[in-house]
This record gives structure tokens, sequence and C-alpha cells, in this order.
């Protein structure tokens, strides 16, 4: 094995602990990346054994920090899969409210994602400070024609002064330039004009404060965020009796009038922010770093479990679920195939394995994840190279991460944004094709397809499977659920009507049921619950997330818990095959050209566009060794 | 004069008019050269000051600290953590103008090191840490995470440095440092039984590696925002606060979840929900019937709120899980029987 002269350790701006080593055939102060890539995740804290022996009820809140990112989407995970155990079912009003704060987390995370985590790699901040102030006006005049950040008015010349003032007195004029510091400011990979820069980099800092708005959403439903509480049977909110300002004396809940007002404005201001800043920014950054349609790619295999279920759906309440609804789910439930990107393919979880031929687990290899028995066997390297006296370096022939690798029928699949538009765009080609997918359609074909010439990117339907498309697909879908829960007017070019959205459609129903009385008791008649395993899924923002749950008939307790988590799908190492097949990042990453060894910038742009969600990835499975037998899919088998 | 919005009590805002307030003529000076709003920060101040109940005399204090020539340093590492304490961090704002996140970042501290948010990666990632670490006594360490007591255990890497050695090296030279989150606290979850990979506290790792630093806990799951940037900045004006026997700050976490909690009224008489979404739900109605921790619980969601203070657990018709105080995962329950859902026994707590 070749040294690599590529490592970057710790990658920042992701969630998590991760680790990229690789071997760069030099040319100049540049190089090309080979096949020896590997990402490697260096952190373990074993959630699904503390699972085992607690009360299923639980089982939400401790899964919920496996990441403070996705912290509903696991809490919720979780709840589904000890209803799904327990056949229990949830009101309407919980499907609305769930569905509001999966969406809520989508475009609070998405846009963080794209500003905060992403776009230093494309916006050079040195630059942005040498930007003439009334250029990047008249940029954001053009770019950003409805948003008025400015106290309601356009911004003008003298915002983007006060802007740059901002930044140098508190940053450059003491030479603190804090987490800006030691950037790669000046690489030749940047290629914004300083008035895009600051332009953006000014909505990097408005992102902060619209950001602390649109949570909470979160704080009137689940009482805070991060981590709102959710509960296995519905949710644990309830419409106040009291509608005005709670008190001592009067009571009430977070759901008055003033709270409900408040999630309102929430969804609001997301489909505001994501219509007048967030689209048009992916849009103009796309224009100007289109080479990176064509860098990133991936297999060309895509899977998602299916999320956001329709709750008009349910015939009768407490008696079946939005969740038994597969065919109404927005985010589809299925899978695609290489090299066929237009074309549905059913999925079958009972084709998901996971394979730990270089992950430091001992136990058993490439087998479906409820068979599965594993446990802790680090045979990496000794850390600390001044105590070990040799350098830390993981070799990809063996073990070399924390991070399982799943496989469906034996394949690595991409999960996450490109995998739900292009699912979507592909279920628009069907007679399923719900108005979201139309709309996804029309976008894609509008926005991604359509010349430049007429505001599009000119670019191949299959470029999207790349760097730049995963960000154009990122955003595309956080439209697509920011006006499903603000609701949106009618597209009749792309054949489809208006929709009130789910905050109304769950207003109108606000004095409905909020939670299943039967659920805890349910729970506490363990003896007679059904002898099955509860899977419980939902597309996260980094995609496709199940949970699968073995309650025990004789305490009630959990038996056994197990976690395939989005980034596990895109970050996990090679697996055990001849020859074995990297994982999405590793793929992508191959045949990357960097400008400077030294500062591989662009290997954090394909990294990031993944939007890494590392404390998600790392999880243990089964260590007692009792395998799950029987795995409920009913809903899977109905699409 | 500078209008503040104070504690949130009883679901009004009260309002603590601030008078005008003097600077010293360096501070002044200061700030004009900086260029920065004087009405904004000291806006901005005062909030603060009134979210620690804290007198307005000390925001001159919280100026001069805050405009000097060279910004405090702080380094936010992160070891067994979720990444919830830093979202939790990023929503701070301390009620009209206060210390947001990016007036934080901008004006007052200068944030040396902290993977999530931070330019650089790898090598320069590296770099940044050793340059800002380098100082004696030249920096706040903020912790989130428990970090594997077992060095070379392979369950924390970063940089092909343990976790042990990593935080040391960081500690070294350190002014003081400030666990935040119940992980870094206390262990947290990682820390749950049956702890998989010995993960400790930062306090009991300090013990283990012999370091003696001024230690300050922020626990929570996560802690409320603005308890972590006004502990931070309390520190960097007047020093160590007053903290108890678990080296938290009694400014917020001197009384109990259920003490200022609006439902506490119902505890005695009711009305109690008994099932969720029941009448007394919709009500309001005590949650200790339904597990509610916060009679032994030490936080400030009750009086601070979450999210801007719109809301916090109870309000929202779940009980406290307990999320700041050590172990919760485990020891908050009766007979043995761990869950959110066990209601306390009677006689484990004063009301």
């Amino acid at each position: 094995m070749t040294d690599p002269n590529v490592i970057i350790d710790p990658v920042t701006r992701i969630e998590g602990h991760l680790r990229i080593q690789a071997y760069a055939t030099p040319a100049g102060d540049g190089g090309t990346i080979g096949a020896d890539v590997l990402v490697a995740s260096t952190m373990v804290r074993g959630v699904e054994k503390i699972l085992q022996g607690r009360d299923p009820r639980d089982a939400w809140a401790f899964t919920q920090r496996i990441c403070g990112v996705c912290t509903v989407v696991h809490g919720l995970t979780s709840v589904r899969a000890v209803e799904a155990a327990a056949n229990i079912k949830v009101p309407k009003n919980a499907d609305y409210i769930r569905n509001m704060m999966i969406g809520a987390q989508y475009v609070h995370d998405h846009v963080m994602h794209f500003y905060h985590l992403h776009a230093l790699d494309w916006v050079d901040v040195v630059s942005a400070l040498t930007a003439s102030s009334s250029e990047t006006a008249a940029l954001a005049v053009k770019n950003n024609p409805t948003y008025k950040p400015n106290n309601g008015a356009l911004p003008t010349a003298a915002y983007f002064d006060s802007i740059k003032n901002a930044l140098n007195s508190g940053l450059v004029s003491r030479g603190q330039l804090g987490f800006f510091s030691n950037g790669y400011w000046g690489h030749p990979a940047y290629k914004l004009s300083p008035a895009e820069n600051l332009l953006l980099l000014s909505h990097y800092l408005e992102a902060l404060t619209w950001a602390r708005e649109v949570v909470k959403l979160h704080a009137i439903f689940g009482g805070k965020d991060p981590h709102p509480n959710v509960v296995v049977g519905g949710m644990p909110c309830s419409i106040s009796t009291n509608t005005g300002s709670i008190s001592e004396r009067a009571g009430g809940t977070s759901l008055n009038t003033a709270g409900l007002t408040i999630a309102k404005n929430a969804v609001l201001k997301m489909q505001q922010f994501v219509d007048q800043v967030y689209a048009p920014d992916v849009r103009l950054l796309a224009l100007r770093y289109s080479d990176w349609a064509k860098i990133g790619k991936t297999t060309g295999n895509f899977l998602s479990f299916g999320e956001f279920p329709d709750p008009t759906r349910v015939k009768t309440e407490l008696t079946d679920g939005a969740i038994d609804y597969p065919d109404g789910y927005i985010l589809p439930q299925n899978v695609i195939t290489s090299p066929n990107l237009k074309t549905l393919v059913g999925f079958d979880q009972s084709k998901v394995t996971e394979n730990i031929t270089h992950s430091w687990y001992s136990g058993s290899d490439g087998v479906h994840p409820s068979a599965a028995t594993t446990d802790f066997n680090y045979t990496g390297p000794a850390p600390d190279p001044e105590i070990s006296g040799k350098p830390y370096m993981l070799d990809p022939a063996v073990k070399y991460s924390w991070i399982k690798s799943p496989r469906y029928n034996g394949k690595a699949m991409e999960v996450g944004p490109l995998a739900h538009i292009l699912i979507m765009y592909a279920r628009s080609l069907t007679t399923k094709a719900l108005p979201t997918d139309k709309l996804v359609k029309y976008y894609v074909d509008r926005w991604w397809s359509g010349s430049t010439a007429s505001g599009g990117l000119g670019l191949a339907y299959e470029d999207l499977n790349s760097t730049m498309g995963r960000i154009f697909c990122r955003m595309l879908e956080t439209k697509i659920i920011a006006d499903q829960m603000a609701g949106r007017p009618a597209v009749s070019a792309a054949g489809v009507t208006s929709f009130t959205g789910w905050y109304n459609q769950y207003y109108a129903n606000r004095t409905g049921k909020y939670f299943n009385p039967t659920a805890f008791a349910k729970l506490a008649s363990y003896a007679t619950l059904p002898d099955k395993v509860g899977f419980g899924f939902t597309e996260a923002p980094r995609g496709a997330l199940g949970h699968w749950v073995k309650i025990s008939r004789s305490t009630g307790m959990i038996e056994n818990y197990q976690c395939i988590v989005a980034s596990q799908w895109n970050a996990g190492p090679r697996d055990g095959a001849s020859p074995p097949n990297p994982g999405p990042y590793e793929t992508a990453l191959m045949g990357h050209k960097l400008a400077r060894l030294n500062q591989p910038l662009e290997v954090l742009r394909t990294i990031h566009s993944f939007d890494p969600c590392i404390g998600c990835a790392v999880h243990i499975l089964d260590p007692e060794g009792k395998p799950l037998v029987e795995v409920d899919i009913n809903h899977a088998t109905r699409c | 004069m500078v209008r503040v919005l104070g504690y949130f009590r009883d679901g009004k805002n009260f309002a603590e008019p601030v008078g005008e307030i003097e600077l010293d003529a360096d501070t002044e000076a200061r700030i004009a050269e900086l260029g920065i709003s004087r009405r904004g920060l000291l806006t901005s101040l005062a909030g603060m000051a009134s979210l620690m109940a804290l007198p307005q005399s000390i925001i001159p204090a919280m100026a001069q600290t805050v405009v000097s020539p060279k910004k405090p340093s702080v380094v936010y590492m992160s070891f067994q953590e979720c990444t919830g304490c830093l979202e939790s961090m990023v929503n701070s704002f301390a009620f009209r103008g206060g210390a947001s996140i990016e007036n934080l970042l901008l004006n007052i501290i200068s944030l040396d090191y902290q993977e999530t948010l931070m330019a650089a990666a790898g090598a320069q990632a590296e770099e940044q840490l050793a340059n800002a670490t380098a100082t004696p006594n030249g920096y706040v360490l903020v912790v989130d995470g428990s970090i594997p007591q077992i060095a070379n255990s392979g369950f924390f890497v970063s940089g092909g440095r343990s976790g042990v050695e990593r935080f040391r090296a960081a500690a070294q030279n350190a002014l003081a440092i400030v666990p935040v989150g119940t992980c870094a606290s206390f262990g947290g979850l990682p820390k749950a039984d049956p702890n998989p990979t010995g993960a400790v506290s930062i306090r009991t790792l300090m013990t283990q590696l012999g370091i003696s630093k001024p230690l300050i806990n922020v626990p929570g799951c996560p802690p409320i925002p603005e308890v972590i940037t006004g502990t931070i900045l309390y520190y960097l004006t007047k020093g160590l606060p007053s903290l108890d026997s678990l080296k938290r700050p009694k400014i917020y976490y001197g009384e109990t979840v259920h003490d200022e909690c609006y439902r506490e009224e119902y505890f005695e008489d009711g009305p109690r929900v008994a099932v969720f979404d029941d009448k007394a739900a919709r009500f309001g109605g005590c949650l200790i019937d339904m597990g509610c921790k916060g009679p032994v619980t030490h936080n400030a969601c009750s009086t601070i709120k979450w999210n801007q203070g719109v809301s916090f657990p109870m309000m929202a018709g779940h009980g406290c899980i307990g999320c700041a105080e050590p172990d919760f995962w485990d020891r908050l329950n009766i007979n043995g029987k761990k869950g959110f859902y066990q209601r306390l026994a009677p006689g484990s707590f004063d009301d």
C-alpha cells in the first residue's frame, strides 16, 4: 500500500467524527485520488446495547441522542417501531404534527447545512470582504428580488457596508478570525466574484437568525429543540382549553392561540426563506460551479424507505393509521438501480444485509440485520503517536471504521436527497404520480435541465448523480416539503392544483385526538403482544432510517434494538465481496483532481455534499446474540 | 433608556427598565473604534445580565470585557457527543437583541476551535487547535461529550489521538474548563448502563489525569442555550460563579424545574394528567403521575424556557425526563424500575 498523501482528520463542518485517507497521484502541487481512498468513523458509543432491558416507551429519548442534529427523526422512528411491534395506531393529529416536525427538521437542517456546513467550501470569506457593497446590492436585487432582510426593505449598499463592518470590526481588525481562521482562502478552486461571496456570506449570518425562529415549531409541539418530546401512541401535546396566556391560575398548554400562531409563522417563514433565499442561492452556485455536476458520482443505486404519510387517507381513526398507506408517501418507498435512473423498483427489506468485513466488530457478516450478532472488536492502530511511537494510519485491506456497511441485494446504495428526487421523478412518470412528484419533474426539467438562457443550468438528468446534483436535490426537496407544510398555489404548467398545507389541515382538526389512550395499556399487557419485531422507519433529511425493536413478552422490556441509519448507507466502508464494493463516499471521491494536495478543498466539497452525520452512522447490533426472527413489513410489501 | 425583557413568569414578560449606563472612557473609545452600535451592545449585555439575575451594575464590566482589544478566546472540543449541545448553543438569543450566536461569534468571543462550525479542516484544523491552545491560561475550554476512560480502546480517536490525550493536551493551558451538556458534565448517555465504552465525565477524567483547573458544569441534554452562553460570559466578566456540589452555577441550577413550573399549582389538589390528551392534559394539569421528574431536576426550563421563551417540556404536555441530572438515564426511578413514565416515589423529593 502506498502511504496516503491526502489525510483529512478531523473532517470538520459535519456531525460526528470522520477521517479520510487517500493516495493521490501527484501532478504539480496537486494530484488525482486513486482507488485506495478510505473513509472511517473513529467514535462509538453503543446506544443499542444501552437500550436492552429498558422500557420500550423510553427508547425514543435514547435514540434521539444518537444525533442532536437528526433528533426528531430518530425519536419518531423509534416511536413508530414500538407502535408497529404492539399494533398501536395514532390519531390523525399526531401524524400531522409528526409530519410537520419532520418537515421542519428537513427545512432547518438543509438550509443550515447549505449555509453553515457547506457554503465555506464554495464561498471565499476573504474575497467577500473586498466586495463592492453597491455591486453586491445590485446582485441581491437580481438574485433574491423578493427577500427583504434590511428591516423589511431590499438590502442596499449601506446594508452590505454594515455586514462588512461587522466582520471587519468583529474579526479582522482584532486579528482574531475565530472560526474563519485557517480556511483555504484564496484557493484556486474558489470561483465566485467578491460580490457573490459577500451576498452568500450575508445569507450565512441571516440564516442563523432565521433558524432560531423556525425551530420554535418543535418547541410548541415538543417543548424544546433540540431533543423535543414525542411519545409512543401519538403526541404528548394537547390543544389548550385556555386559549389565552398560560398562568398558574388559568393553566394552559403551548398549543394555545399564541403558540399555534408561532407554529404557523414558522412554516410560513420556512417557505419564504426557501423560495426567496435558499433556492435562488443554490441555483446561482450551481451555475458558477456547473463543472461539479460531472464530479462526485456514485454507482447509481439509490434507496428510500419512504416518508410523510398522508393523514387524510386514514379510514377509521385509531383502527388504521396514515403509516399504513404507503401510496400516499410524499417520498416514495422504492429503489433505483444503475443505469436506469428513471425506473422504480419495489423495495423488499429482506434484501438488506450488513457487512462488517472492514468494520471494528466481531460476529456475523453479510446477513440480514435481524439475524446479525455483533460486538465491539477494535483492531485498528493504537492512537497517540507520541506514546505508541508509530503514526496513526488505517489500512483499507483490513478493518478500519466503526461504521458497518449495509447493502441492498449485495449493492451499495446511496440514500438522501438525491435518492429522494430521483425516485420522485421516476414515480412522476407512472400512474401513481402524486402532485409533489409532478412538481419535482417540473422543477428538475426547468431549473436543472432547462437551458441557461431560460434560467436553467443546461445539465443532463443523469448529471444529478454528482456533487452539485446532491446540493440541487437537497434544495429542491426542501422546497417541496416547505410547500407541503405551508400550502402552495396551483402550478398549471405542471398539472398540479393548489394544496392547503399540513398546518391548515391540522388546524382545522385541532380539537381532535392527539394520543391513543390504549397505547400504554397495550404495552403494559406485554404477555399478549404479537410475537414480532416492530419495524419503524423514516426518510431522514440524510436518507433512509430504520429501527427494529423486539419487546420481551415475559418482561415487557426491550429484548433487542437495532438501527440502520442514513449516513451508514453512505459512509460505510468497503464490504467483503471480491473485489470489495466501496461505500458511496469512497466511490464518489475516486478520481477527484486536487489543485493542492495540502489543501484538499475538492474532497471536502464532495464529502459535505452528502451532509455527513457520523454520530448516527455508528452503532452496534444485538450483542446478546438473539436473532430476530420475524420482521413486520406489512407497509413495505404493499407498495 | 435601554429596555430589556427579563424572565418569563406566569406567562408574562416582565420588563426590566435599564437606566442610562455609564462606561469608562476606554470602553467608549473602543466601541467607537470598532464601529459597533453602543445601544445594540448594551441592550445585548443587559439581556444577558437579566437572564443571570444580575444587577445592571455589572453591565459596564461586561462591556469592558467584550470590547477589549483582544477578545477572549474560546476553544470548544467535542468527544462522545451528538452535536445537540452545539445545535442548542447556535439557537442562543437572550431575548431581544441579546447574545445571539452571531453577536457572540463576531463581537464577544473568539471561537478559535469548534469542529462543526470552523472553516479549517484536517491538518489546518489541527494547526488551528495547536495555535489556539499554545498560550498558558489563554482560553476557556468548552467540552461536549463524554470520553472513553481507556485511551487506547479505540472508542474515540480524532486526528490520530485518543480522547484522553486530546483532552489532556487542550486542558493544559486552559484558564477554565466548561463541560457543556450532561455527557461532558456527568457521563450522560454513553455512560448509561452498561456503559459499553467505559465513558467518563470531564470531572472524573480530570481527577484521573491530575488536572486541576476551575471547572463549571453546564448540564442538560442539551443545556438551554442562554445558560451556555450566559455561563461563559459570566466567567469572562466576573470569574467563577457560585457553584453547587455538582459544580453547576447556582444562578441557573439553584431551583428545580418543579419549583418554578406553572403546573406546580396543581400538584396537591389537581387536576393531574392521568393519560396524555385527557381533560387535565388539555387544561395543563400536573404531570407528576405521568412520571415527571421536575421535582428532582435542577434546571431553568420553567423560567428561561426554550427557543426564545416559547415553551418548555411541561408546557407542551410531557413530563420532565430529568436530563440535567447525573445518571438520569438510570437513576431517577422507583423500586428499581427505570423509566421516564415511572412515577417518582412519594417522599423522594421535597415539594
